[in-house]
């Protein structure tokens, strides 16, 4: 069994105008030490799915279905004084906005010195010890001095690195990084990247990480999610998938990066833009966008239209297409069936 | 920066901060301030100021009664602002009940800024029906004006338990009924800071690291919505201040035996048809002074503290 383990998660915002599927039948799971991509537009529920792990989505939203199970444990259901004990100390996040993320009243050590002690039994003077390794082991500048300072004294890249610092803190099993490198500038996304990859291997931590930058997954995870609408729509090793993608969706994004385009033409965009959640289009949630579906052949597919797609495998990959499923002449798999 | 030690460096950024550079260019506030700690001070040390110690039924002389302040003919030196209707010192008066006053103005304002920052900060950061619930509550006990609340608890425990009850514990009286009538003004005005400061990343962020909710509640949330706070307490105090003294004016405040300056006022008042103005004037004219120099420095606070005009 894997260290983490989400079935059929389902999760849902209930608006005055009815239920908005955030979250629709997402399965993956986590071995200790692995590293996850989750890649998809705004929109697609990768942040709703990462806050869900750790039972945080706020009002009106609520888990309408499926399990989350880690590390034998069931997590939906706990009370919060239960789940705050996996809170920072068995899985801890690190959010987008380094800016933001941090108390601004705060000094650096006062926050890290908290963390520990909500956790663990221990003095002042053992917390601020414990912050200040961990601040040596993300490579920051002057540590020592960092302890006493407030987050508005330190650079963005500096503070990512204390965020870091404090999701390291407690020793976590997992790491969620919600876009981490997003808020930064190209050169210290790297070096971040670079730092959250090697601490992750050197303690055998598992990341999870959420962005929708297909350069950085591919170099950091083993493992990846593609979702689109709230579902998973294609699921397997990053290689495969970025080598050979198989949903036109995937294929779209990576056909839409800079680098495949010839110089001096327009990039290859998908044309449209992802539907509201709370107004799906029937069947494949893709179809108006396909290129199967829209091609000017005429070659419309009543399938992609009216009945949503289950899962298909394809070498080690799980994808979630009519067409995929068609051409290679695989019979439709349902979901649960498919074993990792 | 590194070899300092935290308490120099923090002195050291109280002078380069905004608060200190834009006080040195406000001489409003920089006045009131000084008269304001003049004040403060007169009335702490009032015991050692006053000449008299108006609270002494001995050192007072009926045959002393209604003497003029010093400019005026007919003045005794001893009693540099004149004397009451009972032959009290005034100015030892007036040291006295200004420190009854204040007392009783910080007392209440302590009160109420506990009480509405605790249920502003559960309202705001828990929300749903405690939220409603405690809401609801303010804008009742905001329908109520402060005085009618606060008549009608005086009037009743004068009746069921007595004026000398009464008397005895008037000032805890008093900032009770004073602080528990005031305290939606803070529960609201927490309550939006926190609904704002809610929403911010480092919240979610406190919560992913799995610290309880009263922690961050306290911890992270509040420091944060200070500054509305000050502003609104520096005018809490001048109005618990004024509160006092319009009860007291009503004869359900201080007794005439331990004065505040509104109880003050009130005695002298009944003698101001026959001629002898000072005793309802010096100390009104007192209360003003306090209450203005109080509002005046809340006025510079809130230009100081509002992130909008902050240019610094």
């Amino acid at each position: 069994m894997s260290l983490l383990d989400v079935t059929h998660l389902d999760v849902r915002f209930a608006l005055r105008k009815g239920d908005v599927k955030a979250l629709r039948d997402v399965s993956f799971s986590l071995d200790r030490g692995e590293r996850l991509g989750i890649v998809g537009e705004s929109g697609a529920g990768k942040s709703v799915a990462a806050f869900t792990l750790l039972n945080l989505i706020a009002k009106p939203g609520y888990i309408a279905g499926g399990s989350i199970c880690f590390d034998g444990q069931e997590l939906i259901g706990r009370s919060d004084r239960s789940l705050r004990h996996i809170r920072g100390h068995r899985i801890s996040m690190i959010f987008q906005d380094p800016m933001m993320t941090l108390n601004p009243v705060l000094s650096i050590g006062e926050q890290m010195v908290e963390c520990l002690k909500a956790h663990r039994r221990i003095s002042t003077h053992e917390a601020r010890a414990i912050s200040l390794h961990k601040l040596v082991q993300v490579q920051i500048p002057s540590p020592e001095a960092r302890l006493d300072q407030y987050p508005h004294e330190l650079s963005g890249g500096m503070r990512q690195r204390v965020i870091i610092a404090i999701a390291l803190l407690l020793d976590p099993d997992i790491i969620i990084a919600d876009e981490p490198t997003t808020a930064l500038d190209v050169t210290i996304q790297a070096e971040i990247m670079a730092l959250l990859l090697s601490l992750c291997e050197k303690h055998n931590v598992g990341l999870i990480l959420i962005t929708h930058d297909l350069g950085v997954v591919s170099q950091v995870t083993q493992r990846m999610l593609v979702m689109y609408a709230g579902r998973v729509i294609e699921d397997g090793p990053t290689r495969e998938i970025i080598n050979d993608p198989q949903h036109p969706y995937t294929q779209g994004l990576m056909n839409a990066l800079p680098q495949m385009a010839t110089p001096g033409s327009h990039l290859n965009q998908i044309p449209g833009s992802m539907p509201s959640l709370d107004n799906l289009p029937s069947g494949c949630a893709f179809h108006p966008r396909c290129h199967f579906v829209t091609r000017p052949d005429g070659q419309h597919r009543q399938a992609c239209k009216e009945q949503v797609p289950d899962f298909v495998t394809s070498g080690n990959c799980r994808v979630a297409c009519h067409m995929v499923a068609d051409m290679l002449g695989y019979e439709r798999i349902p979901a649960e069936e498919i074993t990792q | 920066m590194n070899s300092m030690s935290p308490s120099l460096s923090r002195w050291s950024r109280f002078r380069d901060s905004y608060l200190l550079y834009s006080f040195k260019r406000d001489l409003i506030a920089q006045l009131s301030l000084v008269i304001f700690i003049l004040l403060l001070a007169a009335a702490v040390l009032a015991p050692w100021l006053a000449p008299t110690n108006p609270y002494d039924l001995a050192q007072i002389d009926l045959l002393a009664s209604e003497l003029p302040p010093f400019w005026i003919e007919g003045s005794d030196d001893a009693y540099l602002l004149g004397t009451d209707a009972q032959g009290r010192d005034l100015l030892s008066t007036i040291l006295y009940g200004a420190r009854v006053s204040l007392i009783i103005g910080f007392g209440a304002v302590a009160l109420q800024a506990t009480l509405g920052v605790c249920f502003g900060l559960l309202a705001g950061y828990l929300g749903g029906r405690i939220d409603a619930f405690l809401m609801r509550l303010a804008d009742i006990q905001l329908s109520f004006s402060t005085l009618m609340v606060a008549i009608v608890v005086g009037a009743l425990v004068k009746a069921i338990f007595g004026g000398d009850t009464f008397g005895a514990y008037a000032v805890p009286l008093l900032v009770l009924i004073i602080g528990l009538a005031e305290w939606p003004q803070y529960a609201r005005t927490v309550r939006a800071s926190v609904l704002a400061e809610k929403s911010k990343e480092y919240v979610d962020a406190a919560r992913v690291m799995g610290l309880p909710s009263r922690r961050i509640m306290f911890r992270h949330i509040l420091p944060n919505t200070l500054s509305p706070i000050f502003v609104i307490s520096t005018v809490q105090v001048a109005n618990a201040i004024i509160s006092e003294a319009a009860l007291s004016f009503l004869g359900l405040g201080m007794p005439e035996t331990q004065p505040s300056l509104g109880s003050l006022i009130k005695s002298g008042f009944d003698y101001l048809q026959s001629g002898s103005w000072w005793i309802t004037l010096i100390p009104g004219a007192a209360l003003v002074v306090l209450v203005l120099v109080i509002n005046l420095l809340g006025d510079w606070l809130r230009d100081v503290l509002n992130p909008r005009l902050y240019k610094g």
